[in-house]
């Protein structure tokens, strides 16, 4: 087309009043900065993974993983456990009665025993957990039921407990301290254990029940209003225990005052909600005697427990956990048995990779070579 | 952006109170004498409301605006949700997100109405002088009323659309520019209305005129004059008169004028219109993501509910003694519960569907255009101005071009142009350098009649001073006496809309006839005896693309009146005498490969036959209805039997590099489309030159030449070549496949498609209905199969509706428009992606593009390297985020079957909220501004690139099905992971043992890891940036973790996280588990990268290795996605027939 037909077609039809897109492109008629930048040449690595890059890797990976995995699979086997069900289901169990008969109206501990024999003797510290099983403590509705600040020894937090507590806030109008669901269902029985001699006598083993919370937990995130000194003072009166509870919050373990109130280590273990409904807390720890004994030695034992804890009612179960502690933690085969498979897998393709690369790479090594 | 309200009233206004095609005006409102009764009429005001809020109706217009993108909304009914329905996450956990981003979202628009609304003060507020009853009242400009006479003052722009009253010039005219609003410098000439008084306090007139149109280039109205009682003198008023809101007055000292248009009726403000919104075929993948995700979300929460209900019916597990429930909670309605249950579940899985996701791809296009803008490969020294960017939405775009159409002039030519040579009655001239020769005039063929020729020459040289209308450029120290000023030859500067006209002048100056200039209608010119000779411009047939000519009516010293004549080849030969248009016609043949050609032609009119035209013309002029029609039967009645004198021939330059860009392009897989208006000849002989078509390109010509040939109906032999083309390039070509997968090899035979406007219009518009979608058919599946259309005379509406065909076409391809004239603007604003060129026919292309360079040859590193690596990077950016989401919630959905369903969240509040802002997205922001796989100067390198990303390769189905279940991979390791490590809680050696938040910490410090990890695997280009962000941002993962377990927080209820993160740390199994889940989610992702194609800037030596030798790990890995992708095609489209099969089999 004749290019003089569009000398009418000069005016451009914007008003100036619109501004129009306040996009990029502002900067105009001036010439673009010549900064490395700007001009997207920033000095960059270009890192190429070839095989031959990564192929070493492959082999370091398995070396590795393999005598860890091979390490921590003969750590955990190393680990005594024992483990005992003493829920009371079947007709047999010495706990059948209590469980049948035990709900939280009952004023009257029922007691029961269980024997056991341990096959092997357990060196070192050992720990003694119990576990629950069907036990939803990662429920949403249980989780959220507690009031930190409260436990915190907050004095308004006292008095007034937060609206996530309900339905164990108060207590015909008085707050419940330590309110929430969580605090309410604390794990109440009582597991003592008795070594039986060879002759047949009854030994107490010494059961220390500290150290078995975070010492954070224990030191900052609980703690008793108005310190630890009279702590009935501090709580008698204006509060009421939790509806389940058989005593309240100042008489958890009244003989020890940095082991009452909040900051029960029993109390502050269970506060901490396990992750999956069957789970294991620690309860208890049997220090070690001397280098030469082992802490439990293999025999008979009993299990003295005071069953207050009802579990049948949702199908649960209880469980006394007796394990000794490695540098992992307890006993678990899973970690050990991931290295050596991954491990294994790093080899393997290393090896395949390998062949591969030999096989069908050959003419084209010099592109493999890193840069 | 109009104020819809006053714009909508504005046309209520005007329906309910003036249903008549024209207005009335009262020239200074004053009532005339034919009209007793003066009821002054009512219009709009003149004020301009371009914003959109006002401070009282930003807050609850702009959040209604905002929340009406879908998700926007979707995220306010999750909070919502949050707020009324108790559900497992605090409303804060998206609330504030959305929060940030409809903050900063309103911000942004309230500064850029903020802006508007500045500018459109400044408009309206700016003091205008107002005529009224003789004196001189200063105004604001919003309040000129229509009618009022203003008064504008040299370079002021005109507040509104004013007739043309009276011009302190002599010659009745004012210079207007536009430079304010298109960068146009050139002056534009109006006209004062004829005979109207010098006073115009006594003036006493009504215009009549049409009723506002947005058409700029129209405006048809009358003007009645009174005087004394003697019958009314009529005027008539055409565009020359109008005066536009926006232009600014020129080299005139001051015009008064009256307002016939006011405020949003001014053509200015009718023209605006909101540019359509363009959307990326990128963003139309997200939405389809979107909704695939959307599924697996709302099927996630309807799982989960079901299972919650069956779980719940075994006793005891609903509300055991240890657990119960609220008093609230046991009124509430079974069915009720189900469905907030369902809620809370949407609730807990909605972070799937990512709200930073908009708010990173936005950030991501608007700061990656900044990449274009700074680009100083595209800045031109010449304009000293860099590329521009109007829409940043459309970046990825640019690596998806399919199709370009190109406009000829000025974009693939320079539109710079040269007087080459010239032919007069059949003899060549062609222009030498003129200092050698006495005349500067060479004779090549030799005349035989010395001086008759000289006559002529003469006669054509005069021909080419009067004929136009370029201008002078008067100095900018301009003097108003009006005195000719001698300024030297060389400084002349010649202004004109069109490059060719000035090309004429400036070959006519240098033979010696020198065009001084205009002044009051007389055209003086310098001849070669260096006298001056005036001749008075009587008429000017002004050019339209329809007749294709101009035409000037003058009437020389001697009395004589001629009409002078020029316009292309074949509108001129059927107007002249046939003995004179064989000499001509070969020179205009030869010479219309490469140059473009105009036939000039005269004739002597006698008195009768001027006082008839002029009688016509101005009849026809002061027509208000069909003025055009009209005027064009004028025209061709005049421009009748005249006599040729000859011929120019005017060279039009390729543009630099042109044909290295187009071959860049044809070879990137992107087929260009030459759509001009010029003619074929001429625009074949710029394809040929651009390489656009080879020498072995088979050209398959469909024009009315052809169609003509066989001497039957154009119907018929229509349909005849559309067929026969369509076997030669369709059904023998070689299956499509072949051709797009590997190299092009030239050994296929290429075809070249030519068409031009007659026959397309044909081809579309065809007589019987059924044969019209036939052609068309035919027609687009010809041009498919062709390297290179050349579509020739097209006006501008069809080159948006071949635009528009191409688009709408199967496949929907990605089409490119690029152009630089008034004329591309449709097509510009019909393709996906226009480009324009700031060239020399003004700015309207630039502003109506989405994206502006200033020279063709930037096209190609803004596609091949620029789109390319957008493209790259938004896919990768889209892509990683909905799976960095996936393998995010997926542990927080495998979570609901240990937890009974109950909506716990596995993660911490603070690590919902922060895991999209803070941890994760910072890296992909900057991988995705900053990721070069390939660097820019092997993607120049290798068009070929280009084609590997086509057809939205990195966002189809096949690679969203992998990225999918590598978020399912990851999400299922990260969770089984630790659910086996915490069959044994008791992790650390002093016995103690880890709760669930422990649980959710260490999955969650997995996933943060291994998602950036993978991101940093993916990356190829390292620059500090990348380092600083990636390891930045797991530092700041393990600061923030031991920060926000640190403090008990006095504004929280739960302390959760209370040293969870630390003691996690203290755990060797914990560590252990970590590093290896981390190793194994990545282990496939090294082992993918391992046997991809090494590229980078070593890749160069060692690619054409590697393209002969695919090794089977290279075959595999690569071809990975496109087999998930056949897999998924085979089921979800072929499963009809493997049923088929299947049944077949069996009943065997």
């Amino acid at each position: 087309m004749m290019a003089s037909s569009y000398n009418a077609k000069e005016e451009d039809g914007h008003p100036s009043g619109a501004s129009g897109h306040g996009g990029p492109g502002v900067v105009k008629s001036k010439k673009p900065d010549n900064t490395a930048f700007k001009q997207q040449r920033l000095p960059a690595w270009q890192p190429i993974l070839t095989a031959g890059t990564v192929l070493p890797a492959f082999f370091v990976i398995g070396l590795i993983f393999i005598p860890i995995g091979i390490g921590l699979f003969v750590t955990s086997n190393n680990i005594k456990e024992f483990e005992i069900d003493y829920t009371g289901v079947d007709m047999d169990s010495p706990c059948y009665t209590c469980a049948k008969n035990s709900s939280w109206n009952n004023t009257t501990p029922c007691t029961c025993s269980v024997d056991f024999t341990l096959e092997q003797p357990f060196e070192s510290n050992v720990f003694m957990y119990y576990g629950l099983s069907n036990f939803y403590q990662n429920h949403r509705r249980y989780v959220k039921s507690r009031d930190d600040s409260q436990l915190n020894g907050g004095r308004s937090a006292l008095m007034e407990p937060s609206k996530e507590c309900e339905p164990y806030r108060k207590t015909d109008g008085v707050p419940i301290a330590p309110c929430g669901a969580i605090a309410n269902s604390l794990f109440n029985d009582t597991l003592e254990l008795f070594h039986i001699d060879s002759n047949g006598s009854r030994n107490a083993v010494p059961l220390v029940k500290k150290g078995i919370a975070w010492w954070t937990d224990k030191h900052v995130k609980f703690r008793n209003p108005g310190g630890n000194n009279n702590l009935t003072l501090a709580f008698q009166g204006d509060f009421s225990k939790p509806v389940n509870w058989r005593k309240p919050v100042y008489e958890l373990d009244p003989s020890d005052p940095e082991n009452n109130g909040f900051i029960n280590e029993d109390f502050i273990v269970w506060m901490r909600t396990a992750a999956l409904p069957t789970f294991r807390k620690l309860y208890r720890i049997i220090q070690k005697k001397s280098s030469t004994t082992p802490t439990l030695p293999s025999g008979k034992y009993t299990l003295d427990i005071t069953y207050n804890y009802p579990v049948l009612s949702f199908d649960g179960r209880k469980r006394m956990i007796l394990s000794t502690i490695s540098w992992m933690g307890g006993k678990n085969p899973f970690l050990g048995i991931a290295y050596i498979t991954v491990g294994s897998i790093c080899f393997f393709l290393g090896v395949v990779l390998l062949i591969i690369h030999y096989k069908y790479d050959t003419r084209n090594n010099s592109a493999d070579i890193p840069n | 952006i109009l104020h819809p309200p006053c714009f909508s009233w504005c046309i209520r206004f005007c329906l309910s109170f003036k249903r008549v095609d024209s207005r009335t005006i009262y020239v200074g409102h004053r009532s005339c004498p034919a009209n007793e009764a003066f009821i002054p009429p009512k219009f709009c005001d003149n004020r301009i409301v371009s914003s959109k809020y006002t401070v009282w109706n930003f807050l609850p217009k702009n959040l209604f605006e905002q929340f009406r993108r879908i998700a926007n909304f979707y995220f306010l009914i999750i909070f919502l949700v949050q707020v009324i329905v108790d559900t497992p996450t605090s409303p804060v956990t998206s609330g504030l997100p959305l929060f940030f981003v409809i903050t900063v979202t309103a911000i942004k628009q309230g500064y850029e109405d903020w802006l508007r609304h500045k500018a459109d003060n400044e408009v309206n507020k700016y003091p205008v002088t107002v005529l009224e009853d003789g004196r001189r009242i200063r105004k604001e400009s919003e309040k000129i009323k229509v009618g009022d006479v203003v008064e504008v003052e040299e370079n002021e722009t005109f507040p509104c659309d004013l007739i043309l009253l009276q011009s302190s010039r002599d010659d009745d005219t004012c210079f207007v520019t536009t430079a304010s609003l298109d960068g146009e410098s050139n002056h534009k000439t109006h006209y004062t209305v004829p005979d109207t008084e010098k006073d115009l306090e006594s003036l006493n007139a009504t215009i009549e005129c049409e009723q506002p149109q947005p058409d700029l280039y129209k405006f048809v109205g009358r003007m009645h004059i009174y005087k004394n009682n003697r019958e009314p003198a009529v005027r008539s008023l055409g565009p020359e008169n109008l005066l536009l809101k926006g232009a600014t007055l020129k080299n005139t000292q001051k015009i008064c004028g009256v307002a016939v248009y006011t405020g949003m009726e001014t053509k200015m403000a009718l023209n605006y219109q909101g540019k359509s919104q363009k959307r990326s075929a990128v963003e139309k993948s997200i939405n389809a993501f979107l909704l695939v995700y959307l599924c697996i979300l709302v099927s996630k929460a309807l799982v989960c509910t079901t299972l919650k209900y069956v779980w719940q019916s075994k006793p005891g597990q609903d509300e055991p003694w240890y657990n119960e429930k609220t008093q609230r909670e046991k009124d509430t309605n079974l069915y009720l519960k189900m469905f907030t249950d369902f809620l809370s579940f949407m609730v807990l899985f909605n972070f799937i569907i990512p709200v930073s996701m908009y708010v990173t791809v936005e950030m991501q296009k608007f700061l990656g255009s900044f990449f274009i803008t700074w680009d100083k490969d595209f800045f031109d020294p010449e304009i000293k101005e860099g590329a521009l960017v109007n829409t940043s939405d459309l970046n990825e775009e640019l690596g998806q071009v399919e199709y370009i159409f190109t406009d000829k002039t000025g974009t693939l030519t320079q539109n710079n142009m040269e007087f080459i040579e010239c032919c007069i009655d059949g003899f060549q001239y062609k222009y030498r350098d003129a200092s050698s020769e006495l005349d500067g005039f060479c004779v090549t063929d030799g005349p035989v009649n010395k001086l008759q020729q000289k006559e002529r020459e003469e006669l054509f040289l005069r021909a080419l001073c009067l004929c136009h209308t370029v201008q002078v450029k008067e100095p900018t120290e301009q003097r108003v006496d009006g005195e000719v000023l001698q300024t030297s030859e060389a400084l002349r500067g010649f202004i004109a809309s069109s490059p060719d006209e000035v090309a004429l002048v400036k070959g006519a100056m240098r033979y010696g006839f020198t065009f001084l200039g205009l002044e009051s209608k007389t055209m003086k010119i310098l001849n070669r005896n260096n006298d001056v000779e005036m001749y008075e411009l009587l008429h000017v047939l002004n050019f339209d693309p329809v007749r294709r000519r101009m035409s000037v009516i003058v009437r020389a010293i001697s009395g004589d009146t001629l009409l002078f004549c020029k316009g292309a080849d074949s509108s001129i030969f059927p107007r002249v005498r046939q003995e004179e248009v064989e000499r001509i016609r070969m020179h205009v043949e030869r010479n219309a490969t490469g140059y473009r050609t105009l036939c000039v032609a005269y004739k002597y009119l006698s008195a009768e036959e001027y006082a008839q035209a002029d009688a016509g013309l101005r009849e026809a002029r002061l027509a208000l209805q069909d003025r055009e029609q009209k005027l064009m039967a004028v025209y061709n009645q005049v421009e009748t039997g005249m006599s040729l004198i000859g011929a120019t021939a005017v060279e039009d330059r390729l543009q630099e590099e042109a044909a290295e860009t187009m071959e860049a392009l044809q070879g990137a897989g992107m087929k260009v489309w030459v759509l001009t208006g010029d003619k074929m000849e001429t625009a074949k002989s710029t394809c040929y030159a651009c390489r656009l078509f080879q020498r072995n390109t088979e050209l398959l010509e469909l024009t009315v030449r052809t169609l003509e040939d066989g001497g039957r109906k154009r119907e018929e032999r229509l349909h005849e070549l559309l067929l026969e083309y369509h076997k030669k390039a369709v059904q023998d070509a070689p299956p499509v496949k072949a051709a797009v997968t590997r190299s092009w090899s030239l050994t296929n035979q290429d075809y070249g498609f030519i068409i031009d406007g007659a026959t397309l219009s044909m081809v579309l518009n065809s007589s019987n209905e059924s044969n019209s979608s036939r052609y068309k058919n035919l027609f687009l599946q010809i041009c498919q199969n062709c390297t290179a259309v050349l579509c020739c005379r097209m006006a501008p509406l069809q080159k948006a509706q071949i635009v528009k065909m191409v688009k709408n076409s199967k496949g929907c391809p990605i089409t490119l428009s690029i152009g630089d004239g008034a004329n591309d603007v449709s097509m510009i604003l019909e393709a996906h992606v226009g480009i324009g060129i700031k060239g020399k026919e003004g700015r309207q292309a630039v502003r109506n593009s989405d994206y502006a360079i200033p020279k063709l040859k930037h096209l190609k590193k803004l596609l091949l390297a620029h789109g390319h690596l957008y493209y790259v990077r938004i896919a990768h950016l889209v892509q990683y985020f909905f799976y960095k989401n996936l393998c995010f919630i997926l542990p927080q959905f495998l979570y609901q079957f240990f937890c009974g369903y109950s909506q716990q969240p596995l993660y911490d509040a603070a690590y919902l909220t922060m895991y999209n802002i803070c941890f994760t997205s910072m890296p992909i922001l900057a991988y995705s501004l900053l990721e070069q796989h390939i660097c820019m100067e092997v993607l120049l390198d290798n068009a070929t690139l280009y084609r590997e990303i086509a057809k939205n390769a990195m966002l189809r189905w096949g690679p969203f099905l992998y990225w999918t279940l590598l978020g399912v991979f990851h999400g299922l390791l990260f969770f089984f992971g630790v659910r086996y490590l915490f069959s044994n809680p008791a992790l650390q050696d002093n016995g103690q043992v880890f709760g669930n938040w422990s649980y959710g910490t260490i999955v969650f410090t997995v996933l943060v890891f291994t998602v950036t990890l993978k991101l940093a695997l993916d990356t190829r280009h390292w620059t500090w940036i990348n380092h600083f962000v990636i390891w930045g941002s797991l530092a700041f993962y393990v600061f923030f973790s031991f920060f926000w377990g640190g403090i008990i927080w006095p504004f929280l209820r739960q302390q959760r996280l209370y040293f969870v993160f630390a003691n996690m740390l203290s755990s060797v199994s914990a560590w252990l588990v970590i590093i290896l889940l981390i190793l194994l989610s990545l282990l496939p992702e090294i082992l993918l990268v391992v046997f991809r194609k090494p590229r980078g800037p070593h890749a160069r030596q060692v690619e054409p290795k590697h393209t002969d030798t695919l090794t089977f790990p290279l075959c595999f890995t690569t071809f990975l996605p496109l087999f998930l992708d056949a897999v998924l095609h085979i089921f979800v489209v072929k499963r009809g027939w493997l049923l088929l099969f299947s049944i077949m089999y069996f009943s065997e």
